[in-house]
């Protein structure tokens, strides 16, 4: 299994205070590979993505990106890696203008472009995330999903090999899911690997080859899209949530 | 953009050679006196901008290494010309600065202030004890043979290059960085940068010209006592006059020194007298000037948070609607 793994979780536990976010999770990622990561609110989702980007050191366990430890890494070794995310709660760099919040992602990271390069090269990542009109507008004249999408396009700048999307589909409508759904999938033909947090089954049931469920901060399945979301346990973590 | 640059340029280079004539004025006296303090304000005010605009960190170790480069200099202008101790002094200063950054710009900005303000201090008390317990000496003498004229044309010098410094970390990724990191920390960090690393240099740079700025006033002052060198009012001054200035242009400080200079020179020449009430000191003349510095740094921060600058950029948007005119 190792073998094809592009990120390994090996026995991974956050703790704040007494509080267990997330608890020996282990699995693995493979290249050119969504794997969905999905669980009801508070099971240690974003936790999880945290842990990897970097942004938070586990408690326990070690995060290995190829040969690299990178659990004992800060967040800006692990970008210049090639790992980039996306936040639940969108981070834009407000007295920057669209095109710069892109570039942010394309200099100092895994890519290291400047000048008129880094300037084109955001230009086209707007482009391609549906924002290529808004270039010169202000940052903040920008709807939610718009600025959803700058943010997208500052992680693809870094040119990744991993993606983590923190409910980056979230809040779309049905259109702009679709949209956002195939743009993922090409993020994917181009041979990046990509962790999704959903909570859009039908996002999760046409992106993922596998999925993993967190509850609680533990694993409770792993498995295919369909095999996961038939699996009793997960059954009860979702609705025995919502009918407690 | 690039017409307002070239603008820029023709008013920097305008302004620095009209300043650099004023020695060969006769009965020039007064003004030089007022040119040498706005030209030596504006080193320390624009090259504390540099790191405390973009970081947000508020620096009072200005005193520090002001007075770190004129001991270098009071040290040793019996044995090295003065040029070779200009630059140990820039580089002593540098090097307080990356120890200081090093050990304390991981910490909240609040521990960082007061840091820095201890720093002065501490050190002014160990230069103090050397002097008078091992050197056994009071003050010193810095005798060199720095002219006026000269000290004047030097801090000149360190302003055109804190400007030239400033203006090419703007263009630089160290600029790109800083105006990240500024906004927000997290995302910095996940692009890629590092943090701390690019505050230390800007930190660094800032105190080896506050410390050149040190080393040419203490062949000027003459006396070198550390208790008129390592005074925290100067931090203070230099703080006010950035943000009245406004620290978020390369030029904004400028706009806070001179109004500043000019209005400290009057508060200098009225206020030598304790204030008094029914023949009672109840003020002493020193601690009305700081208290009058306390109050315009009130003032300042509530009625004008963005500066001088600040204040001409949105007149400056108002005057020209639909034009993008703030850029600079
Ligand atoms: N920095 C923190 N300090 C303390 N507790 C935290 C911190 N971050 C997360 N937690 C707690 O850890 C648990 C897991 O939170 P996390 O945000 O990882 O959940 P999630 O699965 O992403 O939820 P959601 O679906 O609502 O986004 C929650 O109980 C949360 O309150
Ligand atoms: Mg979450």
């Amino acid at each position: 299994m190792a073998e094809n793994a592009l990120l390994e979780v090996q026995g991974v536990s956050k703790h704040f205070g007494g509080l267990v976010a997330v608890d020996q999770i282990s699995f693995t990622l493979r290249h050119n590979e969504v794997l969905g990561l999905i669980g009801p609110n508070g099971s240690g989702k974003t936790t999880m993505i945290n842990l990897i980007s970097g942004a938070l050191r586990p408690t326990m366990g070690d995060i290995f990106m190829g040969d690299r430890l990178i659990s004992e890494r800060p967040a800006r070794f692990i970008a210049r890696l090639g790992i980039a995310r996306t936040f639940q709660l969108v981070r834009l760099l407000p007295s920057l203008s669209v095109l710069e919040n892109v570039m942010a992602g394309a200099v100092f990271g895994h890519k290291r472009l400047w000048g008129r390069e880094a300037r084109k090269y955001a230009a086209r990542l707007l482009e391609r995330v549906g924002m290529g009109h808004a270039i010169g507008m202000p940052l903040l004249a920008l709807t939610y999903i718009d600025q959803k999408r700058v943010e997208l396009a500052r992680a693809l700048a870094a040119d990744p090999d991993i993606l983590l999307l923190d409910e980056w589909l979230a809040g779309l409508n049905a259109t702009e899911l679709k949209l956002g759904i195939d743009l993922v999938q090409t993020l994917r033909q181009e041979g990046r690997a990509i962790i999704v947090v959903e909570h859009v089954m039908d996002a999760i049931r046409s992106l993922c080859d596998r999925c993993i469920v967190m509850n609680s901060g533990a694993m409770i399945a792993e498995g295919s899209p369909g095999q996961v979301l038939a699996d009793p346990a997960v059954i009860h973590a979702y609705l025995g949530d919502s009918h407690a | 953009m690039t017409r307002n640059e070239g603008i820029g340029w023709m008013l920097a280079v305008a302004g620095f050679g009209a300043m650099a004539f004023l020695p060969l004025l006769e009965d020039a006296d007064y003004l030089m006196g007022l040119a040498l303090n706005i030209t030596m304000f504006t080193v320390l005010a624009t090259s504390w901008a540099l790191f405390s605009g973009p970081t947000h960190y508020i620096s009072l170790a200005t005193a520090a290494f002001y007075g770190v480069g004129a001991t270098v200099v009071a040290m040793g202008f019996e044995v090295l010309p003065f040029p070779v101790l200009l630059g140990l002094a820039g580089l002593a200063g540098g090097v307080l600065a990356a120890l200081v950054g090093l050990a304390t710009l991981r910490l909240s900005g609040v521990y960082f202030v007061i840091f820095t303000l201890g720093l002065a201090e501490l050190i002014r008390q160990l230069v103090s004890w050397v002097q008078s317990n091992i050197v056994e000496v009071g003050s010193i003498q810095v005798f060199t043979d720095n002219s006026d004229n000269w000290i004047y044309w030097e801090l000149l010098a360190l302003a055109a290059l804190v400007f030239l410094v400033g203006w090419l970390i703007e263009r630089s990724r160290l600029g790109f960085a800083m105006r990240i990191i500024g906004n927000d920390e997290v995302v910095a960090s996940h692009s890629g940068i590092h943090s701390a690393g690019s505050k230390v240099i800007l930190f660094v740079i800032s105190g080896f010209f506050a410390a050149a700025v040190g080393a040419v006033m203490v062949t000027k002052i003459i006396n070198f006592d550390p208790d008129t060198f390592y005074l925290p009012i100067i931090s203070f001054q230099v703080v006010i006059m950035a943000l009245l200035g406004g620290v978020h242009r390369l030029w904004g400080p400028l706009l806070g020194v001179i109004p500043f200079t000019l209005l400290w020179e009057v508060i200098e020449n009225r206020f030598q007298q304790p204030m008094e009430m029914f023949g009672v000191e109840i003020v002493s003349a020193g601690s009305l000037k700081v208290i009058l510095l306390g109050v315009c740094f009130m003032l300042i921060v509530y009625y004008i948070p963005r500066g001088v600058v600040g204040r001409v950029e949105t007149l400056a948007r108002r005057l020209a609607p639909g034009g993008g005119a703030s850029h600079g």
